[in-house]
């Protein structure tokens, strides 16, 4: 007969089944249950707490997208369950594995709005790939099994389990179950059909002008070489998403950078010139698109997802493919004919130079501008060779547009929600899945300051995270719209900022200002010989704005430009 | 053009809550939803009729089957089906009108289900336009309440579908 335990005893026991080695939360009123079955039974889980639980959560999905397993936040009831949801939101969006456990109200009291009951069942509902509230201590250990499959398995999402206080008090007899019964959950886990692929291979041995566009899919299900070897066998250049970054090494002779409102002209140009364009793991979201109906107009488009919901949903898709990105790419390489595309790479190396021309730091200027930072810190980090965690705004932009990424997983950003705070947070959890790593937080000083209470959480866990403040005094990104679309109206963009280095000193983590170029290299290599954590606030120029830009609702041909060095010289 | 989809969900808390979420979420232009329960103990089955062009249908089919709850999904709008709906009406009725409305619910096939002085129910299940003509011809006496339950649909045949279906891709 198995044994008895209580609900609080059966969360970790599951958590410790589920292999989950660090949970990101902070204890309340209605899970000190499980918080005391933590501390009674010793169990071999690392519980770093957090300074706010919007924090945890944004931990869990940095673990998750940096390990690929799955990231564990914990809150208690009410606001600490409704404080998750913004960190929900981005994992959600961004297809993140994370399982967030809360304490709810004992079932006695549900539905009587008593202290600290939120209903963060339903609150989660359209921000989480599945939820659930646990009001029966029998139904614990199989919910948590079926929360950690859902969240890991197909398109990887966040999981709510909501436990009402008297579950977690209640004994039961624990059995672990072995397997889930979910009838309507067929995750994609095999290739495209194959009518589907040989369609494909079809479609780009006869083209002209292929691209593939990579998404965080190719990532997620680890689909790198299929996308290299398919790339170089068929010679296709590679352009990405934002997320897709790292999917192909952006030194690879065949990677074309990442394309979208601020991707690089010539990538843009490569995919609105395209006449065959292979989709992979991408959701073809308006920042990549922009205005649907103008994006790669000549191009037949193969779209290849696991998540049939995704095809189509935006574009109409001459091919759509519901498939496992790697097991698919398997199938379809050995279809696919050598070939040489030297035409068609000779345009986009003409348009590649034209970009290179316009490039920031092909201007002569003196002054402290972000993509300069950016590139020092590339070439300081052995040309890329550390993980990069971003927040959300110009400085996001400039870091995917400077530095090169070779690394694989080694970019982070909140891409779909945009959230603004996720940086430092997202690095606690993606230090801890990978601690022999160097992490670098790269934020704006508006962001930073949303979630900064975290550097506690970095001084108290003991992590190295490397943070460079991107401060121009201003909510960079939205100023850079007001300048273009609102005559420069700066309407609320004006930061009142801290001394970020007192800041960071407070907690105990040295830091440094730099106010000009020459002090960037020494700052960089000062953080990098710090045993621990070190911040630097890079006070940059203020009125720097991030081109190329893709005015909303045109077409990413239509791009308003970085200007040319001669262009500059004349103003 | 409109489509009439069913859908199989397990009958779990929050699953209804899930759907209706879903369509308001993405936007989906639903006509009528009905749902209750299937042969299956444990499952319910949704009926529903939804207005949009293919794109629009192919999604509303493509998100429901995401969630979890969703075991099966058709679209039986190009299949041969019965489709139909329940009504109740209540009608004002005098002495003087009484066998007209009566007449009419003779030619209707329908029923009358409960009698007052002033006053008649009458149920009438049938398709939507019957139903639709129906109540357009007894506005004349003057309804007093109605409710429609919305359509429910069955395809004909016993050469029955298992309710495990489509795969997103249409």
């Amino acid at each position: 007969m198995a044994e008895r335990k209580s609900g609080a005893q059966i969360v970790w026991e599951s958590l410790l089944r589920e292999g989950v080695e660090v949970v990101f939360g902070l204890p309340g009123g209605a899970t000190l249950p499980i918080y005391d079955a933590l501390a009674k039974y010793e169990y071999p889980i690392r519980h770093v707490l957090v300074t706010h639980e919007q924090g945890a959560a944004h931990m869990a999905d940095g673990y998750g997208r940096a390990t690929g397993r799955v990231g564990v936040c914990m809150a208690t009831s009410g606001p600490g369950a409704t404080n998750l949801t913004t960190g929900l939101a981005t994992a959600y969006m961004d297809s993140s594995p994370v399982v967030a456990i809360t304490g709810q109200v004992p079932t006695s009291l549900l539905g009587r709005d008593g202290f600290q009951e939120a209903d963060i069942h339903g609150v989660s509902m359209p921000i989480t790939k599945h939820n659930y509230l646990v009001t029966d201590v029998r139904e614990l250990a199989q919910v948590l099994k079926e929360a950690f499959y859902i969240a890991r398995t197909g398109r990887p999402g966040p999981v709510l389990v909501d436990i009402c206080k008297d579950v977690q008090q209640a004994e039961t007899e624990y059995v672990y179950p072995d397997e889930v019964n979910l009838p309507g959950y067929r995750p994609t886990l095999t290739a495209a059909d194959p009518e589907g692929i040989a369609r494909a291979a079809q479609l780009l041995n006869l083209a002209e002008r292929p691209v593939i566009l990579a998404g965080h899919g190719v990532i997620i299900a680890n689909a790198e070489d299929e996308l290299i070897q398919l790339a170089e066998k068929a010679h296709i250049p590679v352009a990405t998403s934002l997320l897709g970054i790292g999917a192909i090494p952006q030194i690879h002779p065949l990677s074309i950078g990442w394309g979208g409102m601020h991707g690089e002209a010539f990538t843009n140009y490569a995919l609105q010139e395209s006449d065959v364009l292979l989709v992979i793991g991408a959701r073809l979201d308006d920042r990549l698109t922009s205005a649907f109906s103008t994006f790669a107009p000549k191009a037949r488009i193969i779209h290849l997802d696991l998540d049939p919901a995704e095809l189509g949903k935006n574009l109409r898709i001459d091919v759509p493919l519901v498939g496992d990105a790697k097991l698919t790419l398997r199938e379809l390489i050995p279809l696919v004919e050598p070939n040489q595309h030297t035409t068609w790479m000779d345009q986009i190396a003409e348009w590649k130079r034209d970009t290179d021309r316009r490039d920031l730091l092909a201007q002569e200027t003196d002054e402290l501008v972000p993509p300069f930072i950016v590139r020092q810190l590339w070439h300081l980090a052995d040309e890329g060779n550390c993980i990069v965690v971003t927040d959300v705004g110009q400085h996001q932009m400039w870091e995917a547009q400077y530095f090169l990424h070779v690394k694989r997983r080694g970019l982070f950003t909140s891409g779909g929600l945009g959230t603004m705070g996720f940086a430092l947070p997202a690095a606690i959890g993606v230090q801890l899945g990978r601690p022999d790593e160097t992490v670098w937080v790269i934020a704006g000083d508006g962001g930073f300051q949303m979630t900064m209470g975290e550097l506690s959480t970095v001084a108290k866990e003991g992590l190295p995270l490397k943070i460079a403040i991107f401060n121009n005094g201003y909510l960079g990104m939205v100023r850079q719209w007001q300048d273009v679309f609102y005559n420069k109206r700066y309407a609320s963009t004006a930061l009142y900022n801290p001394d970020f280095v007192k800041i960071a000193e407070a907690y105990n983590i040295p830091a440094t200002r730099v106010t000009d170029r020459a002090g960037v290299a020494p700052a960089i290599r000062q953080a990098q010989a710090h045993n621990g954590a070190f911040l630097i606030d890079f006070q940059v120029e203020p009125f720097t704005n991030v081109y190329p830009m893709v005015v909303p609702g045109k077409s990413n041909a239509d791009m308003i430009r970085r200007p040319l060095p001669t262009e500059v010289e004349e103003e | 053009m409109k489509h009439t989809i069913i859908a199989w969900m397990e009958d779990k808390p929050g699953v209804l809550s899930r759907v209706a979420g879903l369509f308001r979420r993405r936007n989906f232009n639903i006509e009528s939803l009905t749902v209750g329960h299937s042969e299956t103990p444990g499952i319910s089955r949704m009926t529903f009729v939804v207005d949009g062009d293919d794109r629009q249908i192919h999604q509303v089919q493509a998100q429901l089957f995401k969630l979890i709850n969703v075991t099966a999904i058709e679209d039986v709008t190009n299949d041969p089906t019965v489709v139909r709906e329940l009504a109740l009406i209540k009608v004002r009725a005098t002495s003087g009108n009484r066998a007209e409305i009566i007449q009419l619910v003779d030619i209707y096939r329908a029923n009358i289900v409960d009698v007052d002085v002033d006053s008649l129910i009458i149920q009438i299940a049938g398709s939507e336009e019957r139903i639709d003509s129906l109540v357009k011809l007894l506005h004349n006496f003057g309804i007093l309440e109605m409710v429609r339950t919305g359509q429910v649909a069955m395809v004909r045949g016993s050469n029955t579908k298992p309710p495990i279906r489509h795969n997103g891709v249409s």
